[in-house]
Formats: C-alpha cells, sequence, structure tokens
C-alpha cells in the first residue's frame, strides 16, 4: 500500500511537472511571438525608415572644393596663386576630448601657442564647421608620423587643401586683397545671394581687392563626391563622383612691374598713386602705401599682426587711392579753366593784374605766391599756378556753375571701379552743404566759400581715383570712362574669355579746342612750369598740374605727438598728368601726404612713373643715365 | 576481417550512443548560422572563425563525454562543484583581476577562467540535487532554502559586477524551483515583492545609476555613449527588412557601426543580412531546441534529471529571449551572448555541457531508477 501511494505520488509529481512544461512552452512561445512581433515592426514596418538611416550612416556626401581662380597682371605675371599642402585638422563633434587629442597630438607634430589660439578662435567663430585646422603646412615627416599614430586619434584627420600665395608681398596688396576665413556675415552674404551650397568645403572667402569683388568667378563650382564612410568616418570608397570646376583665372590691367616701380617711388611716404589708360579707363598702376603682405591672411592672421595693422597710425589697411579724400589743390585748375571756356567765362586772351592777393568784402584771399605773378592770361594760370586768376573766376562763376560742370567729370560720385570700398568724395555745392549739415547757419553757402573751391580747397574732396579719371577725360579730350582693373576673365576648362570691355560713363561735351588749350597749357607746366623741374630732360612730351592741399587738422582721436604732428599738418603733395600730350597713353594722379609742395614730392614720382611706362626705364637706370650726363 | 568489421560498427554504433538526433542537428544548423555570421562579422577574415571552430571541437567533446556520463555520478558530483564553484566566487570577490573594471577572473596559474560561468551549470545540478534529495517532503523551508542557495552566488556574481550572468545564474536556479513545484501563490508573491521594492530601490540609487537605467530604457536619451549600441543594432535590423541585405552585405555590420559585433551584438549582423525570413529560422531553431530540451525532461526517469532538464531547456531559452531583446531594443542591454551564434569559448563550452547533460538525460530515462 504504501508503495502504491508512493507510486501515485510519483504519478502526481509526474503530472504536476508536466503542466508546468507546458506553462513554460507556453510562455516561450509567447515571448518568441513578441520578439517575432517586435522583428516585423522593426524589419517590414520601419524598414524604410532604418534602410535611410542605414543608408545616412554609411554614405557621406564630401564637397569637394574647387581650386581658385589664379591672377595675373596684364603681362602674365603671376600674382596669386594656389599650392598644395597638409594640414592636421580636427572634426569637433567627432573628436571626444578636443583638449586632449591637441595635447597628444603635440608630441607627434609641433603645435605652437599661435596654432592653438587660433584653433580656440576658429571653434568659437565655426562651431558648427566639419574640421577645423590645428596644424596648416605640415612637413613630410610629420604627415608620416601622424599616419602612424593615426589610428590613436577619433576625429582627427590630415587635409590636403589648398592655400592662396600671393608671390609678390605687399606689391599691389589693395588691388589684390586678400582671402580669408568664411565668418557669419560671409555665410549670410552668400545665404541672400542663394549659392550657400555652392561654398560647402570652402573655407576662404575673398574679403578685400578683386579677391573679393571677383569672389564669385574666382571661385568655381563645388563638386560633390558619394563616399562611404565607416563608423569612425573613414572614407572606405567611393561611390559617385561630380567634379568640382575650377574658378576663373583673372589678367589684371595692371603691370606688376610699373606697379613695383610706382610703389617704390613713394620710397616709404603715405600716398596713392592711380594710372589710368586714357582710352579705356584700365587701370595701369594703382598705389596706396603703405600696403601690407596679404600672405598674412591666408590662414588666418594672428592677433598681434592684426592689431599692428589695425593701430598703425599709418593705417596700411586703408585703401588710400579709393577711400582716402583729399582736397585736389591747384590740380583742380585745369578743370576750371575748362569750364570758364565751355561756359564762355574767360577767353584764353582775357588777362587779369595778379597783385598776390585777392579781396571779397573784408576778406582777403592770399596767393601762394608771395607778390603775385603780374599780368596773367588763361594759360599762365595753368602754367604758374595763379591762386588769383581762379579766386576771380570762381567768383564770377558761382558756386553752380562750377559744381555742374565739375559733376560732369565725376567729381564727387564714386567712379564705380571694381574694387569694394570706394568713397565718393565731396563735390561741395549749396544742395550739398543742404543735405551734410542739419543747423540753418551751416546749410547757408557763403560767397567766401566759393572762393576757395576755385584753387580746389575748402570743402573739395576727392579720392585719387577721381582725379585720375578727371585727367584722363582731359587727356582723350572728354571721354569718362569707369576705370576697371581687370581685363579679362578665362574659364580654364572651356578656354571661354569674357573680356572687359572700357564703359563709357559719359562723353563731356567739351569743344576740341578748349581742351587742346588746356592739354598745351599743361604740357607748358612739365616744360616751363611748376613741373617743370621734375620733368627736366623727359624725352617725351608730357602734360602735367601740381597741386599743394592744405591738410584741415588732425583726428581728434589721435594721440598728441608733437614730432608727428607737425610732419602730418603738412600740406599734401599732388601732381596729375598724362603723356605722351599728342596721343596720351597714360594719364595718373598722384598724392602725397604730407609730401609739401607739390611740385616737390609727387611730381617726380609721376616723372619716375611715366619714364617707366613710356621707355621701360627704371628708376636706377635713369638716375645712372642722369649720373654720367654730370660727368664732364 | 569479420571480428574487425564488427568492432567497428560497435564501435561506431558506441560512439553514437546516446547522441540525441533532433538536439544534435538543431544545434549544427545554430553553428552553420553562427560561424557564417562570424565570419561575415569578422570582415572575410578566417582567423576568428578558425579560432572559434577550434573552440567549437573542444566543446563537442565534452558534449559528448558529458552525453555518456551515468546520472548517479552526476548526482553525486552536484553538490562538490557547486561548493567549489561558491568558494571560487568567494575567491574572485577577494583576489579576482580586474579586466575593464569588473573582479571576474581568477588566475590560475597560465590559466584564467571565470567560475561565474562554472555556476551556470552548477546551479541547476546543485538545485536538481537538492530537490531531489527531499523528494516527497518538498515543504516551504526547502524552498526558502533553494532560494538561498540560487542568491549567494548570484549576489556574488552581481557584485563584480556582471548583471548579464548573475541574472543567468539566478533563472538557471528559479527555473528548477519552479519546475520542483513552488506554489503560483508564492511566485505571485514573489513578483509582488520585486515590484513593491523598486520605488525604494530607485530612492536609494545615485543620479548617473538613475540616468545609466533610463538611457536603458530609451536610447535615444544618450546617442552617443550607451544609447549608441542600441541606436546601431536596431538600425541594422530594420535595414534588414524581410530578406535581409545578403551573406556579407550588411553595412552596419561591415563598416563597424554595431559594437561588439562578433559577441553581444552577433544577432544585429546577422539580422541586417538575412532579414526577418533569417529571424524567423533562428526563432523556429530556438523554440525546436527549446521543445526538445522539455521533451526530454517531461521524460526525465528521476526527478533530478527532470528538474536539471527543464532548467536546462529554459537556460537556452533565456539566452536566446534576452540577448535578441536587447539587441533589437526590447530589453536592456545586459552583456548575455546569443547561444552558438555569439563567438567566444567559454559560452560556447557552457551551453555545449548542456547540451550533453540533456543527451544524457535522455539516454539514461528508462534505465535506471534510484
Amino acid at each position: 500500500m504504501i508503495g502504491l501511494t508512493e507510486l501515485r505520488n510519483t504519478e502526481r509529481e509526474l503530472h504536476a511537472f508536466r503542466t508546468r512544461v507546458l506553462v513554460a512552452a507556453v510562455i516561450v512561445l509567447a515571448t518568441f511571438g513578441l520578439l517575432g512581433a517586435r522583428f516585423v515592426w522593426l524589419q517590414l514596418v520601419q524598414h524604410e525608415y532604418y534602410h535611410t538611416r542605414a543608408e545616412d550612416n554609411r554614405i557621406a556626401i564630401v564637397p569637394l572644393p574647387p581650386q581658385r581662380g589664379l591672377i595675373f597682371d596684364r603681362n602674365g605675371a603671376l600674382l596669386a596663386r594656389n599650392y598644395s599642402a597638409y594640414t592636421l585638422e580636427i572634426a569637433p563633434r567627432k573628436a571626444s576630448d578636443i583638449d586632449g587629442t591637441i595635447k597628444m597630438l603635440s608630441h607627434l607634430v609641433a603645435i605652437t601657442a599661435r596654432d592653438r589660439s587660433r584653433f580656440a578662435k576658429h571653434l568659437i567663430e565655426a562651431r558648427n564647421a566639419d574640421s577645423l585646422p590645428i596644424r596648416t603646412r605640415l612637413s613630410d615627416e610629420e604627415v608620416a608620423r601622424f599616419a602612424v599614430n593615426r589610428y590613436r586619434f577619433q576625429g582627427v584627420e590630415i587635409k590636403a587643401r589648398h592655400f592662396r600665395q600671393y608671390p609678390f608681398g605687399a606689391t599691389a596688396s589693395h588691388v589684390l586683397g586678400y582671402i580669408g576665413r568664411i565668418d557669419a556675415r560671409d555665410v549670410e552674404h552668400l545665404e541672400q545671394l542663394g549659392v550657400e551650397a555652392n561654398y560647402r568645403g570652402t573655407e576662404y572667402i575673398g574679403k578685400r581687392g578683386v579677391e573679393a569683388t571677383y569672389q564669385q568667378a574666382l571661385h568655381g563650382e563645388t563638386g560633390f563626391e558619394q563616399v562611404e564612410i565607416d563608423a569612425a568616418g573613414r572614407g572606405i570608397r567611393s561611390l559617385s563622383q561630380v567634379p568640382a570646376r575650377p574658378g576663373h583665372n583673372l589678367t589684371l590691367t595692371l603691370d606688376i612691374r610699373l606697379q613695383q616701380v610706382a610703389e617704390a617711388a613713394f620710397a616709404g611716404r603715405r600716398g596713392a598713386l592711380v594710372a589710368l589708360d586714357p582710352a579705356s579707363g584700365a587701370v595701369l598702376a594703382f598705389v596706396s602705401v603703405p600696403g601690407y603682405d596679404p600672405n598674412l591672411f591666408v590662414d588666418g592672421i594672428d592677433v598681434q599682426s592684426w592689431k599692428a595693422l589695425n593701430t598703425s597710425a599709418d593705417r596700411p589697411l586703408n585703401n588710400r587711392a579709393i577711400a582716402g579724400v583729399y582736397p585736389p589743390g591747384s590740380t583742380f585748375k585745369p578743370f576750371m579753366a575748362l569750364a570758364a571756356l565751355t561756359l564762355g567765362q574767360r577767353t584764353p586772351n582775357s588777362t587779369i593784374q595778379d597783385p598776390g592777393y585777392f579781396v571779397l568784402g573784408e576778406r582777403r584771399f592770399r596767393d601762394s605766391h608771395a607778390g603775385g605773378h603780374g599780368t596773367v592770361d588763361l594759360r599762365k594760370s595753368i602754367v604758374v599756378s595763379s591762386d588769383v586768376y581762379y579766386y576771380q573766376l570762381a567768383h564770377d562763376m558761382g558756386i553752380e556753375a562750377i559744381a555742374g560742370f565739375m559733376q560732369q567729370f565725376g567729381f564727387g560720385t564714386r567712379t564705380g571701379i571694381d574694387l569694394e570700398g570706394e568713397a565718393a568724395g565731396v563735390l561741395p555745392s549749396p544742395q550739398w552743404k543742404l543735405k551734410r549739415f542739419a543747423r540753418r547757419e551751416q546749410q547757408r553757402w557763403y560767397a567766401g566759400e566759393t572762393i576757395s573751391i576755385g584753387i580746389g580747397q575748402g570743402y573739395n574732396a576727392y579720392t585719387p581715383l577721381q582725379l585720375a579719371a578727371a585727367t584722363a577725360a582731359i587727356a582723350n579730350g572728354g571721354a569718362l570712362y569707369r576705370p576697371h582693373v581687370v581685363a579679362h576673365i578665362d574659364d580654364p576648362r572651356t578656354g571661354k574669355r569674357e573680356t572687359i570691355a572700357p564703359q563709357l560713363i559719359r562723353q563731356i561735351p567739351l569743344k576740341p579746342e578748349h581742351v587742346a588749350f588746356v592739354q598745351e597749357a599743361m604740357a607748358g607746366v612739365n616744360r616751363e612750369g611748376t613741373g617743370a623741374r621734375a620733368f627736366a630732360g623727359a624725352e617725351y612730351t608730357s602734360a602735367g598740374k601740381t597741386g599743394t592741399a592744405q591738410v584741415i587738422g588732425i583726428k581728434q582721436n589721435e594721440k598728441y605727438d608733437a614730432s608727428k604732428i607737425d610732419e602730418r599738418l603738412r600740406d599734401h603733395s599732388l601732381f596729375i598728368a598724362f603723356a605722351p600730350v599728342e596721343s596720351p597713353k597714360i594719364a595718373l594722379a598722384v598724392v602725397v601726404e604730407n609730401g609739401g609742395f607739390g611740385s616737390r614730392a609727387a611730381a617726380p614720382i609721376a616723372r619716375t612713373v611715366l619714364d617707366y611706362y613710356l621707355l621701360g626705364r627704371r628708376p636706377a637706370d635713369a638716375a645712372q643715365a642722369a649720373g654720367e650726363g654730370e660727368q664732364p | 576481417m569479420e571480428l574487425t568489421r564488427g568492432t567497428i560498427r560497435r564501435l561506431a554504433r558506441a560512439s553514437v550512443d546516446g547522441i540525441d538526433a533532433t538536439l544534435l542537428t538543431v544545434v549544427v544548423l545554430l553553428m552553420g548560422l553562427g560561424i557564417a555570421t562570424l565570419y561575415s562579422a569578422s570582415q572575410e577574415s578566417p582567423e576568428r572563425v578558425i579560432s572559434q571552430l577550434r573552440h567549437l571541437t573542444i566543446a563537442f567533446g565534452a558534449m559528448w563525454l558529458i552525453a555518456r556520463v551515468p546520472p548517479q555520478l552526476l548526482l553525486r558530483s552536484a553538490l562538490p562543484v557547486y561548493v567549489s564553484g561558491l568558494l571560487l566566487l568567494i575567491a574572485v570577490a577577494l583576489m579576482g583581476d580586474v579586466v575593464n573594471g569588473a573582479r571576474r577572473w581568477l588566475s590560475l596559474g597560465t590559466i584564467r577562467f571565470q567560475p561565474s560561468e562554472m555556476m551556470k551549470i552548477a546551479m541547476p545540478l546543485m538545485l536538481a540535487w537538492y530537490f531531489h534529495r527531499n523528494e516527497g517532503h518538498l515543504r516551504r523551508r526547502q524552498f526558502v532554502f533553494a532560494g538561498l542557495l540560487v542568491a549567494v552566488p548570484a549576489l556574488l556574481i552581481a557584485r563584480q559586477p556582471d548583471l548579464g550572468t548573475a541574472l543567468l545564474v539566478a533563472a538557471a536556479g528559479f527555473y528548477v524551483i519552479f519546475f520542483a513545484g513552488l506554489s503560483w501563490k508564492a511566485m505571485g508573491g514573489l513578483a509582488a515583492l520585486a515590484l513593491a521594492s523598486l520605488p525604494p530601490i530607485w530612492s536609494l540609487l545615485h543620479d548617473y545609476q538613475r540616468r545609466r537605467i533610463l538611457t536603458l530604457l530609451d536610447p535615444t536619451q544618450d546617442p552617443l555613449g550607451a544609447g549608441y549600441h542600441i541606436i546601431q543594432s536596431t538600425i541594422a535590423i530594420g535595414s534588414g527588412g524581410l530578406s535581409g541585405k545578403g551573406w556579407l552585405n550588411g553595412t552596419q555590420a561591415h563598416l563597424e557601426f554595431i559594437p561588439e559585433r562578433h559577441t553581444d551584438f552577433i544577432f544585429a549582423v546577422y539580422s541586417e543580412e538575412f532579414g526577418l525570413i533569417g529571424n524567423g529560422v533562428l526563432l523556429v531553431l530556438y523554440a525546436l531546441l527549446i521543445a526538445r530540451g522539455l521533451a526530454i525532461a517531461a521524460q526525465g526517469a528521476t526527478l533530478f534529471a527532470r528538474l536539471l532538464g527543464g532548467s536546462l531547456s529554459l537556460i537556452f531559452f533565456t539566452y536566446a529571449f534576452v540577448n535578441m531583446g536587447m539587441v533589437s531594443g526590447v530589453l536592456p542591454v545586459v552583456g548575455v551572448p546569443l547561444p552558438f551564434l555569439s563567438y567566444g569559448g567559454t559560452a560556447l563550452l557552457t551551453l555545449f555541457i548542456a547540451i550533453g547533460l540533456l543527451m544524457g538525460i535522455h539516454k539514461h530515462r528508462k534505465l535506471v531508477r534510484t
């Protein structure tokens, strides 16, 4: 009986056990069913979504930034080029510990404090950048050393990048400008233009000069590559590629050798020079000194250099030729003379007596030449630069007539040159005063103000470029051209060339005999007048006019420094010229800041430039020739 | 000649004797899928596959041996195996090697091994033996003591910390208790107790621990840290679609987006390349394995055999379910390998010992009664 109970117990136990096995089996099936449901959800219902995410994981669209266009001078000399160099870059979003990474990197490649601070600056400015350079221009050895240790660095890559280089350094820096890192303002601008997609992968953009104004042409078209990447973001293979199209090459109207000669002629003095082809408005030389070395900006200028450029009293970043405004002084007189003839105020033969002063009411206006020039006709008024003649003339013509005439030569209006930052200058007139000043008594035009206008002083303020363009208009008989620095744009891929055609702003209605008279008078300046000394022995005919512009005062924010103030209060020295007189090939305007008399500082510079341009003679040759000449 | 042929035949029969054809077939199929997936996950480089095949040979030998161990011997070995496993766990806690921040390994001369792995088998053996000894008069006392036998090693392992193994060891023990007939009421009570203890435990946790748990529940909270694994494995599975990207064509796997793709996350590789159909096949194979194991357990000759067989079968289930659940993002990430697919010698050995035990139980289903 006991055995039977045991057996029955065992039977019952076995039954209970098998029930549990069944329960377990049901639970297993149910949970597997849940897993199966999960798989159906992921692999059927959500398949599209996950498929896309896997593809997004796998495929990176890598922009292929285009090669920036090159810049040449009119003779094909290379002014801006690209070279390829390795940079060590960190992808901020992929590198987990940036400081630690940089520290580890510094054991492999030299990383200076300047590199670090520049990287920190980049990091703040371009938080969303794909990768930022910690070091540029790695040596081959550094590249090799990093390559061996690459596996240790997540989010650090060596990249081959193109760098901009300006072989002529500071020469023509105000024409070329420079490129710099794309900043928030550039991005905004690109977005406005709707071209931001074309700048993916591009880090640099033209900031000044033709680099800025011809940015779109120089940039080219960004290509794209579809790359399969692994989890570490490393490219495994290329899937497809749309190659980048290189930017277009610029050929400038500038002659870099002429430019060098012109810049050297300033011999360290501050000032500007613009030389134009009177037949087209093409800029032959464009000087604003001191300049700066654009190469400093290429991979991000460091703080010290930037400070030095910005705080220098010489303002090397200031483009004097188009942003600097100067009273033209006596260089205004040929234009006044032309106005007098055109408007019938004077004939070539009418004379005045120049006692050395001019009286208007209570005020006495002095001639710069003490004692005056005696009997002065129109030609002599230009040749000897009589102030009294033009005091009288301005008084007789009245401000409205002067302003109306001068406006035709582009005075007080932006020329529209293909460079950024051009100033308009001031062509004084009662209307201008009304707009310029707020208070009633300041808005009034006084008769005495007209008198100073006549000799290019007073409110007159023009850029050297305006002066040069107006001079060119005298040289060519009244055609005012829009100056331009780019001659043609070439697509290196197709060989297609876009030539920048001369653009006539206006043909000023002038009588040829009036123009010829003024031209001849200006030729007299260089032959026997105020320019004669500078142009002694010239082997070509030339026309010129000296000018001396009073410096009104120093700016309030400049420090008091007796020796400097003295120098900076001196008059500006100006000179305008064109040559040869019969068929002008070049017209120019020179300003030497605080250079004193026009005949002293500015005229010799003009002579040097004309000598080189017309005769191909460098200043050294000229000095040698002069030296030989003095030998008995 | 005649003699030799007969000897050979007898030898052959003896060597396959006790090898269960169903279990063997299922395991061979799973191993085949595992090796194929491993080959793909290893970027088609054979070294790891060869190494796994070496593990397989050893594990297979162990299975073959275990399958012919008489149940009495197993019964007698249960207590010593369990006690030595427990002592080793204590030794690990006191003087184990720390690898990757966890104290799991014990150095014995040149060999290092994980006593916790041994507990996966020792635990069901021990509990089955314990219930077997007390057969016929199982009272609450026995169940409480059994609970203690489970809790002590499980807590030691959890402290290492190795949550995955602790979970598997505890589950193995619990399954024995379940099959031994713990009342439904008691189980309900335990579950209620566990639920009730959650809020106070939560309040004791540090902030970073809470965050870690929250990430387990919602991986998108920490896409670059702990959540990365799950996000990438889910993408792998989902992008596999119905029929998968094809063997060796999984981009998530080959471009190394899937972490731990040879070991704990190999299912993501498999699923990406073989798709929903492949997953179905895998589920069916596991279901067959478990069903066969449970059937063997149901036919067990002794309570010891039944409890051991039932527990081992459900261990396979636990491995498979927890692993696939975590890789597909429905369970938190704990270190549990996918049986027969994940790379690793120790895990494979344990699995094949379990298979061997099941085969042994089946072989001796009628022969001996104690």
